[in-house]
């Protein structure tokens, strides 16, 4: 516990030398959170494969005498992802921010503020440990996002997150109210049986659902999300998408083990709420043409499968059908690490894309994996995760939600509930078929074929200082997609935390070892066939046969749009695209232009219309604010003599 | 104990054999009999195996367009169907590799082939090959739904989530899952039809680009590397074959029986793959989603039939 307070502290302090060195600032901060993570990696790991926690207690009649912080086995999984991705983000920005002008030392100093926030978050055991790191990884978060607030795009991005997060954090206000006054005080514990089927407990959960999902991105409130992420500093995005976003969950997940009879609906409506983020969000990805808003869309999908998990965990809780709450949970928990592990190296291989060329969109990019060899490979390994594609880390998690789900189908679940487990069996078959469309477009689109523009062209691999934290989350993806096995103690320990079940259960787990013999024999197949083609001499300078088409020109490849085109068509009741299609008359036709894009559909078809109605309304009262000062006073005037007439009678 | 066990050794040899050296005969099988039926004499049946020994022989021509992502697609295409071919039962002889949720496994080794076959497309930059992995990413969104609607309706009725006790099907077959069973096959077999780009979904012998899906994605391959495409190709035929085969197949007392029946059968398949490609046309590809949503219609109806 103390080494994983020294780590905080490490952490909260990293930016600080830089603000009085002249140079290597970002070296000692990324050295500090370098040593953070290794201090509190090492505490962690050792809570999850069972040793002692520990707590923080503050001795005061006022807050109650419970913990403050505590390093529970949740904490201690939920810290992982924190402490490797910023360490690997602080190592990244060394190459990223090179040469930055302004405000980096005050950036750095907030990005290790913003981590501090995040370690003491997952350790809160008490409302008011929770909502004080709330608030200040909200506001770390803020500003972070407006790193490069010279942009009127960045600018925007930025207020939207912070009336969107502080609009969550409005209800979690309300939601630990609530809890306060049901329980008696704030700290962090396990609720009575039978509150959850009463009103309160009702609110409770509807609060903290929203509250949370917020922050996780949940559909329909996700709409602050695909703007702040294409926005912020590239490893920026990669510990919101793959940290912060799971702060939410961590919330969920949080409250779901207090309640130890949990009604089915509950389970029902995480679910429904999974489905929807799930399949919606790879929908609105495949429309996209800016490659960090895509990522930011595949976020909320991963959500959504997350969302799946813990429904099949919570349905397997209310019915007490403890395997699949096993894995449920597990497979939920396991999906939030591998989730922040791709997601994380998606956006810093995105970033260095941007980086390289200066551009997010995927129609001026291609051709770049031969000028990129390494970070197309780190985004190639990326996306192999993120579609759950064997052998690497997707693959397991979601592995673990279809057992489950499968295993729901048994006859224990009862006639009529059948119902969820096939939702959740068809939302993954089909996030699954999409987002593998949807990365082929966004690989092909980057890194393959010839680059569409000077800038495409003219890219440069990255420096090692960006290369090597994107090669160590790629080898976590593989070490978990290959050797699932060897963390599933720990996993187990984890998942028991969500309440009485066999969490034990999972090491044996037959599948386990077996997937990791598959995934060898696999590996082994294809070396063994590369070598067979391997001894075949490289052609020389010949350009694409496309059929004998004798001179290709990069404008005629396939472009992302043209690729997602079918599916975005086949999806249009949802996405409802924007096109313009051009009009060609006459005998000497103008030049003319097509364009075509998927608006978000809260956000720019829902929450920006309605706000800019309540201006409208709003601005009807300007006529009373004249700016006069007399009316002014006689407003005063008259408002004393409304009282007096109200006072004496 | 090796008495009991070299039996079980020796099916295991045999499925490992019949893996690597019968897949490519099946698209013989099939080409023979579109050829019988339009009235020619059409290729010798083993056709394929000379050109894949010709093919290996032969040296490949590389665009100074691609990367070494053009070669993982066939790489990836054969590692993967050769990994799903252990997982998958040959008709009623027990898998090499079988455990709980390996339904899941099996679905996703053949999405990492697909994933890898259509980079490979793209990385040649030519715009006939973006169109085939666009159509080959669309439609494989669709046939992977019904794939597992059907998995889910077997791992209902059967109560296991391993390839080998859910395929085979007769075992516990009773008259109440006989309809189920029909609807599950029927919707595999569009699934079939589907992933193995064949006619009324995709003309493996069209001449024209612009209408192919698969074939279309490996223009720009030759020499080993397409010698990889083709076998992987057959391998899948074999290999989807011996799931929608072995659910219909009876359980025979001795296991040379149930071999022989399931060389049969999958012969059977074959003959009946060629009658359809003989007895009608490729859809217009705006139908071919329709095509694919029967599928899933199929396979979700046989799932609710197991439910009541």
């Amino acid at each position: 516990m103390s080494l994983f307070l020294l780590a905080l502290l490490a952490a909260a302090a990293s930016g600080v030398p830089g603000l009085f060195l002249r140079r290597r600032g970002g070296e000692v901060a990324a050295g500090l959170l370098g040593l953070a993570a290794v201090a509190g990696l090492w505490a962690s790991l050792r809570v999850l494969s069972g040793g002692p926690g520990g707590a923080v207690t503050l001795r005061t009649t006022s807050l109650g005498s419970s913990g403050l912080l505590v390093l529970d086995p949740l904490a201690a999984f939920f810290s992982v992802p924190v402490l490797l991705l910023s360490a690997c983000g602080a190592l990244y920005s060394l190459g990223y921010w090179e040469g930055r002008r302004g405000n980096t030392p005050a950036l750095r100093l907030i990005y290790g503020l913003l981590t501090a926030s995040l370690l003491m978050l997952v350790m809160a055991s008490h409302a008011l440990t929770f909502l004080l790191a709330w608030e200040g990884m909200a506001i770390a978060a803020f500003l972070l996002v407006m790193a490069e607030d010279r942009e009127a795009e960045t600018r925007r991005a930025g207020w939207i997150y912070l009336v969107a997060t502080h609009t969550g954090t409005l209800l979690l206000f309300a939601a630990f109210a609530l809890l306060a006054k049901v329980q008696g005080h704030s700290a962090f514990a396990a609720l009575p049986a039978g509150l959850a089927a009463t009103r309160g407990g009702t609110a409770l959960f509807a609060l903290f659902l929203l509250g949370f999902g917020f922050k996780a991105g949940v559909l329909p409130l996700h709409f602050w999300l695909p703007p702040a992420h294409a926005a912020a500093p590239s490893h920026v995005s990669a510990l919101m998408s793959g940290v912060m976003l799971k702060m939410g969950i961590l919330g969920m997940v949080r409250f779901l083990s207090w309640v130890p009879d949990p009604p089915i609906w509950w389970g029902g409506a995480l679910v429904a709420l999974g489905a929807l983020s799930g399949v919606l969000g790879v929908a609105f990805a495949l429309g996209q043409h800016d490659l960090k808003r895509l990522l930011a869309y595949h976020s909320i999908e991963n959500i959504g499968i997350i969302l799946l998990g813990l429904g099949l965990g919570a349905l397997g809780k209310s019915l007490g059908n403890p395997v699949m709450q096993t894995l449920g949970f597990a497979g939920a928990l396991l999906h939030v690490l591998n989730h922040s592990l791709f997601k994380g190296l998606l956006f810093l291989s995105a970033g260095s894309v941007l980086h390289a060329t200066g551009t997010r969109d995927l129609e001026r990019l291609g051709g770049l994996g031969q000028r990129m060899p390494w970070t197309s490979g780190a985004f190639l390994a990326g996306s192999w995760a993120i579609c759950g594609l064997p052998p690497l880390n997707g693959f397991v998690s979601e592995w673990l939600i279809y057992l489950g789900a499968f295993r729901g189908l048994g006859p224990d679940l009862g006639p009529g509930r059948q119902g969820w487990p096939v939702v959740i069996l068809l939302s993954l078959a089909l996030i699954g078929a999409l987002a593998l469309a949807c990365f082929a477009k966004a690989f092909g689109a980057v890194f393959l074929g010839l680059p569409r523009t000077g800038m495409a062209a003219r890219a440069h691999e990255a420096p090692r200082t960006m290369l090597l934290p994107m090669g160590l989350l790629a080898l976590a993806c593989l070490a978990i997609g290959v050797a699932p096995i060897l963390f599933a103690p720990a996993l187990g320990r984890v998942a028991d935390a969500m309440g009485p079940a066999t969490g034990a259960a999972l090491p044996a787990l037959a599948g386990l070892p077996m997937i990791s013999m598959v995934a060898l024999a696999l590996g082994l197949l294809a070396l063994l066939l590369w070598r067979w083609l391997r001894p075949m001499p490289r052609g020389d300078d010949r350009p694409t046969w496309d059929c004998g088409y004798a001179a290709p020109e990069a404008r005629m490849q396939y472009t992302a749009s043209s690729f997602a085109g079918g599916l975005v068509r086949g999806l249009r009741w949802a996405l409802r695209p924007v096109v313009h299609l051009p009009r060609v008359s006459g005998w000497f036709p103008l030049p003319t232009r097509y364009e075509s894009h998927v608006p978000d559909p809260v956000l720019d078809r829902t929450a920006v219309p309605a706000l800019r109605l309540a201006v409208r309304g709003a601005s009807l009262l300007r006529v009373a604010q004249g700016g006069a000062l007399p009316v002014y006073l006689l407003y005063v005037l008259l408002t004393l003599l409304a009282l007096l007439v109200w006072m004496v009678a | 104990m090796i008495r009991s066990l070299l039996p079980t050794m020796l099916q295991f040899l045999l499925h490992g054999l019949t893996v690597l050296l019968l897949p490519p005969l099946i698209p013989g099988l099939i080409a023979k009999t579109k050829a019988l039926m339009a009235g020619r004499k059409g290729p010798p049946v083993f056709q394929l195996y000379y050109d894949l020994a010709k093919l290996a022989r032969k040296q490949a021509v590389f665009s100074r367009t691609t990367t070494w992502v053009f070669l993982a697609g066939p790489v990836g295409g054969v590692a993967a169907g050769l990994a799903a071919s252990s997982l998958v039962p040959f008709g009623h002889t027990p898998a090499p590799v079988s455990f709980e949720g390996d339904v899941i496994l099996f679905a996703y080794l053949f999405g990492l082939a697909r994933f890898l076959t259509i980079l490979s497309a793209l990385d040649t930059g030519s715009s006939f090959e973006g169109m085939g992995a666009a159509r080959e990413a669309t439609f494989s969104a669709l046939a992977e739904p019904a794939l597992f609607l059907g998995f889910a309706a077997l791992a209902k009725a059967t109560s296991s989530l391993s390839l080998g006790t859910m395929l085979a099907f007769p075992g516990t077959l009773t008259a109440r899952f006989t309809g189920p069973l029909i609807l599950v096959l029927a919707g595999w077999a569009i699934v079939y039809l589907t992933e193995n780009s064949r006619i009324p979904v995709d003309d493996p012998n069209t001449h024209l680009e612009l209408t192919m899906i698969h074939e279309v994605m490996v223009l720009d391959h030759s020499g080993r590397p397409l010698a990889l495409v083709l076998y992987g190709a057959s391998l899948k035929l074999l290999v989807l074959g011996a799931l929608i085969l072995t659910p219909a197949l009876p359980r025979a007392p001795h296991a040379w029986q149930n071999w022989l029946a399931f060389y049969a059968a999958l012969a059977g398949l074959a003959l009946g793959v060629g009658l359809v490609e003989s007895s009608m046309a490729r859809f217009r590809m705006t139908k071919v989603p329709q095509f694919l949503v029967a599928g899933v219609l199929a396979t979700g109806f046989a799932f609710l039939l197991m439910l009541v």
